[in-house]
């Protein structure tokens, strides 16, 4: 909402200064986001005349000026406007001068080896309209050297206020100064509505058949009226606000809205066949808006439509074919009331925006259509002359006049603040509340306020959240106690753990594209309303964003990707939260050491999946691989882990070629999914550890090579082994693994830890036996 | 003597360690020089080897003396001539070792849990993809609320026809709702998560991170509103010279509401947060609706109180200087080495939240 500092004049009697007014607004709730003043912007800018005019030496579209700006030394000047003549007065840059419309600070310069020093220039290019096909021309007696802004009018500040959606009464000039005055930065001056006594009844007549949608629609006709251009004052006003001025009729309509909050139309009447009709639309119905498109109605949609055709999307936007134009001389008023919620679907269905729907759709004063009228139908007698007729109220606008009974302790025990009841009142009072004892009637205009927190909010804001004092919260006595629940804790170790580990965190959208989540078994649920293609579905896993996410890396030339992901998978029941990791490209770059570069493996991706599973405190010691993480995973190359085939805690491995492919993931990559919700939750066990004193004798180690038969996976071996003497061993390592042409040779380093004394060589004899027994019962042949 | 000051003269002249070992076996060895002298002794009269026994035994002495001292020296010039050839360029790098991050936004949100924890708030959360109850109208935003237009919020098909269209949350304020109605009242929580919006540009993601602040008591106050989130931004920013100022506003689940600008100033030609050069909007808030306490489960003639809602990433970025939100989710390791933290930057209470 954007209005100027003399058209608030207009309702409010203040001798604040624009700054001032604009912090005040802010302070109360009406946000100020812009406060210009075109003198301050353009006070470099002068009035000139042009002397002479000549065609630039080098270039055709171009004209040498030499200009009189009232320093009494012609200046010379580079222009190529078409309209640049001797003899014209426009406005004149000099050199040091900002010219907003181009965001361009003025220099001499040689342009086309002829020197400027400055420049005459368009109404685009100093902010000031959309005219750019010449140079403003002013009138032959305009003052040549004086200030632009002073002889134009237009040292007037321009708020730019942010009107919040529950205030509709300040989408007008009049309630923000009604807010002002309250707040005390002046008073508001009485509202003159002219008494208009209609010398013939109206020819329109109008009918409801929509009370739903449209319970009041006042209305009178005007004759004889000649629409053309709206008064200077008006102009200036409209423009200050950001509206083009475009007739006399229609600038009146568009300045009562902006003055008052109170969207009004106007019909050719000429163009109307019968009366007008507030109804619902018919289904399919078409309509040509006003901004020459065609909308398609529906019958929850209100229109104003006449004998023949819809001449108005209700409360929204007016129709083409009865709009005014320079030739209306008979006009058809319309002030109607249109109700909110119906506005908003409408416009919502329709997508369609204007200055009346937000207003409507806010909710305007519905005791301000007899007025409101008036009003309207006196600007255009004033300005357009004619005749009025009689007006025609037709329906009941729903004025309620709600009654709050107010505890104003309130305002201290909700708002913090401690006001006397005086002020209170008085406050409430000149916002328009009448007060009887504790019983507050809220006035026709605040559709918001509907209870004592509104009213608290009220006498607050006025008196301002500044006065509010800063009130610490009651503490409770000692050390604050710990407050993350324990998947909190365990998500945070495992990411800071990874984070130790060398994997960088990012965070990728929720949203994948169909032929990612497709690639994962799909997605189940869609966006109806996607922001893109590539952002459609709700990720069923985290790879795909980090299979993006690498390739982006590789592709700008990273040698090596480790990235984590900690989020959610939105699956049909629920939402999991889960972990995904991808490693691609180099483990290791080349080295002077080590040398070539080194690929990643899926025993990488295994060595953090246990790493990460055992920060999240899952039983790691317990875990089982069960080959072939399903069918997006390397079916050889993959691996569950869990606690058994239905607990699975994580998967593992390379990704399978075919998704690789048609998600063109980086080459060779190994990933990790880490199930949060499957991890067991760790028993509670207080602070102490179980009891542990280390042995006192040395442990000594054994070494055992076996031949393994094909289907024997080191795994099951090392269970053997280990299972073999549970009181002795406590380590089984596999420290080598080759072929042979016997079989797969498979190395143990096998740990005995004697517990009382130390072992005899028969002893060690008899676990050994024990071992090679175990490895035996697996088909494995001690190697000799 | 004159034949032991020789002896002496060519130990102590011998020039490596072999050459004196052959001269000590033939002094000191089985049938050296020294060593027959002192078995001559055995053949000598008393009174004679009275005589000549100090002198062998000097001169043995003097001999093993000799070889000791020469070989020491010539080990120590062995030692030096063989670390002269052991010289390594230690200007060689070292193994390569690699080192992760932790993302900013998680990072802030471990900051946020530190302090908000001292304050008594616990960590609450809730679901991403919600019904229209929990995002909009248990929050006092009817059907026809402006923000439940499409083009604001993300509407998921429905999974059966005929049900009601599910919503991607849009803020983290059905938290409110979802916590009060598990663990009832009194309630001091935050609720950090993922939010999503139709929107997109330089400073707006369709999705982002929000945190949630929640206190429903008995007693609290517009002033504790106030007085919490002074603490918290000044304990967020480490700094004390942290001003807000706070504008009446208008949120549908708050009433009265509060708009929160946090004052800034220019520091080596950047804006940062604290001083008052300038105000930027950081939060909303207010008094939570007397209806929104209703649709809690609770009474709202009994019990009141307050909530906020803060960009978790705008945080990040007012706080440690990012100026593009859209880097947050590209996952650009260039970006995450500079921006990201150190697994060990733990955010606490006696080493200070920021990093």
């Amino acid at each position: 909402m954007k209005f100027s500092l003399s058209w608030l004049k207009e309702h409010l009697d203040t001798d604040s200064s624009a700054q001032a007014i604009a912090d005040k607004l802010t302070a109360i709730g009406l946000e100020v986001e812009g406060l210009s003043n075109p003198a301050e912007t353009l006070a470099a800018f002068r009035i000139a005349r042009v002397l002479t005019a000549e065609k630039h030496p080098q270039a055709d579209k171009l004209q040498v000026l030499t200009v009189d700006d009232g320093s009494g030394e012609p200046v010379q000047v580079v222009c190529g406007a078409p309209n640049a003549h001797a003899g014209l007065v426009g406005v004149f840059g000099p050199p040091g001068a900002y010219i907003p419309g181009t965001n361009f600070t003025l220099k001499v310069a040689a342009i086309r080896g002829v020197e400027s020093r400055g420049m005459m220039c368009s109404s685009r290019e100093l902010e000031l309209g959309d005219d750019h096909s010449g140079i403003i021309e002013l009138p032959a007696d305009a003052p040549i050297g004086a200030a632009f802004t002073a002889y134009a009018g237009l040292d007037d500040p321009v708020f730019d206020v942010n009107v919040t959606p529950n205030r509709q009464d300040c989408m007008g000039v009049r309630g923000i100064a009604r807010d002002l005055a309250a707040a005390g930065m002046g008073t508001l001056k009485p509202l003159a509505v002219p008494q208009i006594e209609g010398s013939f009844p109206c020819p329109v007549p109008i009918r409801i058949e929509d009370p739903d949608g449209c319970p009041a629609f006042f209305g009178r006709a005007i004759r004889g009226v000649k629409n053309g251009a709206s008064p200077e004052w008006m102009q200036r006003r409209l423009k200050s606000a950001g509206q083009r001025p475009i007739s006399a009729l229609v600038d009146i309509t568009n300045y009562v809205m902006l003055d008052h909050g109170r969207p009004a139309h106007a019909y050719d009447i000429a163009k109307l066949k019968g009366g007008l009709t507030a109804r619902a639309a018919k289904p399919g119905e078409k309509v040509l808006a006003l901004n020459e498109k065609e909308y398609t109605l529906e019958p929850f949609m209100t229109v104003i439509a006449d004998d023949a055709q819809v001449h108005d999307i209700g409360g929204i936007m007016g129709g083409e074919d009865s709009g005014v134009s320079s030739a209306t001389t008979d006009v058809m008023l319309e002030v109607a009331y249109f109700t909110p919620e119906r506005i908003a679907r409408t416009g919502q269905a329709l997508g369609l925006t204007s200055d009346a729907r937000s207003r409507f759709e806010r909710g305007v004063d519905p005791a301000f259509l007899d007025e409101g009228l008036a009003i309207l139908s006196g600007l255009i007698l004033d300005i357009c002359g004619g005749e009025a007729s009689a007006a025609l109220n037709v329906g009941e606008p729903p004025v309620e006049r709600r009654t709050i009974t107010f505890d104003f302790g309130r305002t201290l025990t909700l708002g913090g603040i401690d006001v006397p009841e005086r002020r209170q009142r008085q406050i409430l009072e000149s916002l328009g509340f009448e007060l009887t004892g504790n019983e507050v009637t809220v006035p026709s205009w605040r559709r918001d306020v509907e209870s004592s927190a509104d009213l608290v909010e009220e006498v607050a804001r006025i008196i301002g959240y500044d006065a509010v004092p800063s009130t610490p919260l009651d503490r409770v006595p000692g050390v604050a106690h710990p407050t993350a629940a324990p998947a909190q804790r365990q998500e945070r170790r495992v990411r800071r753990t990874a984070a130790a580990r060398g994997l960088d965190e990012a965070i990728t959208w929720s949203f994948i594209s169909d032929e990612e989540a497709a690639a994962f078994g799909g997605g189940v649920w869609r966006l109806a309303n996607p922001i893109s293609e590539e952002m459609k579905v709700m990720r069923p896993s985290l790879l795909p964003g980090l299979i993006a996410a690498a390739r982006r890396n590789l592709d700008r030339g990273a040698a090596s990707v480790r990235l984590f992901e900690i989020g959610r998978r939105y699956l049909g029941d629920t939402e999991h939260p889960t972990l995904g990791l991808l490693l691609a490209g180099e483990r290791r770059p080349r080295e002077w050491q080590t040398g070539k570069a080194q690929t990643f493996d899926v025993f990488d991706a295994k060595g953090e999946v246990l790493a990460l599973l055992e920060a999240a405190g899952a039983p790691v010691a317990n875990l089982q691989v069960f080959p072939d993480a399903g069918p997006t995973w390397h079916p050889g190359r993959s691996a569950k882990l869990g606690l058994g085939p239905k607990a699975v805690l994580a998967a593992f491995g390379e990704l399978h070629p075919t998704l690789a492919k048609r998600l063109d993931a980086p080459a060779g990559a190994v990933a990790v999914e880490i199930y949060f919700d499957a991890i067991p939750a760790a028993r509670a066990s207080g602070h102490a550890r179980s009891q542990h004193t280390p042995p006192a004798l040395q442990a000594i180690t054994r070494d055992f090579a076996f031949l393994v038969p094909a289907g024997v996976t080191a795994g099951d071996l090392m269970r053997a082994l280990r299972s073999a003497d549970k009181a002795s061993i406590t380590a089984v390592r596999l420290f080598d693994r080759f072929g042979t042409p016997d079989g797969l040779s498979l190395a143990f380093e096998v740990t005995l830890q004697p517990v009382e004394k130390s072992f005899t060589d028969a002893e060690i004899g008899e676990v050994s036996a024990r071992i090679v027994a175990a490895a035996g019962k697996l088909g494995a042949r001690l190697r000799t | 003597m004159t034949d032991a000051q020789a002896l002496i003269d060519r130990i102590a002249a011998a020039d490596n360690l072999g050459d004196l070992e052959t001269l000590r076996v033939a002094a000191l060895g089985k049938s050296g020089s020294v060593t027959a002298l002192l078995k001559s002794l055995g053949a000598m009269d008393p009174e004679t080897r009275a005589a000549e026994a100090p002198k062998i035994h000097a001169l043995r002495e003097a001999v093993t003396d000799a070889i000791a001292s020469r070989k020491n020296a010539l080990e120590a010039a062995e030692l030096e001539r063989k670390l002269a050839t052991e010289t390594v360029d230690l200007s060689l790098p070292a193994p390569e070792s690699v080192s992760g991050t932790v993302h900013p936004v998680s990072q802030v949100m471990d900051e946020l849990a530190e302090i908000f924890a001292d304050l008594g708030f616990s960590v609450a959360e809730g679901p991403e993809i919600e019904t229209q109850w929990y995002n909009f109208t248990a929050l006092n935003m009817p059907e026809n609320h402006p923000a439940r237009a499409m083009q604001d919020t993300f509407y998921l098909e429905p999974r059966e026809p005929g049900t009601e269209p599910m919503v991607l949350r849009t803020h983290t304020s059905p938290v409110q709702i979802r916590a009060a109605e598990k663990q009832g009242a009194p309630l001091y929580v935050i609720a950090p998560g993922r939010v999503y919006r139709s929107d997109s540009d330089a400073t707006h993601t369709p999705m982002f991170h929000q945190v949630e602040g929640l206190v429903i008591d008995r007693h609290i106050t517009l002033g504790h509103l106030k007085w919490t989130l002074e603490t918290f931004l000044k304990a967020f920013f480490e700094r004390d010279d942290i001003v807000l100022r706070l504008r009446p506003s208008y949120f549908p689940f708050t009433e009265p509401s509060a708009e929160v600008d946090v004052g800034w100033s220019m520091e080596k030609g950047r804006r940062v947060v604290g001083g008052q050069e300038g105000w930027m909007e950081v939060l909303g808030s207010g008094m939570v609706h007397p209806r929104v306490i209703s649709n809690m489960g609770l009474d709202p003639g009994e019990w009141q109180g307050f909530a906020f809602g803060c960009g978790i990433d705008r945080l990040a970025m007012l706080k440690y200087g990012m100026d593009d939100l859209r880097a947050f989710f590209d996952g650009d390791i260039r970006w995450l080495k500079h921006y990201g933290f150190r697994a060990l930057d733990v955010p606490t209470l006696s080493g200070g939240v920021g990093a």
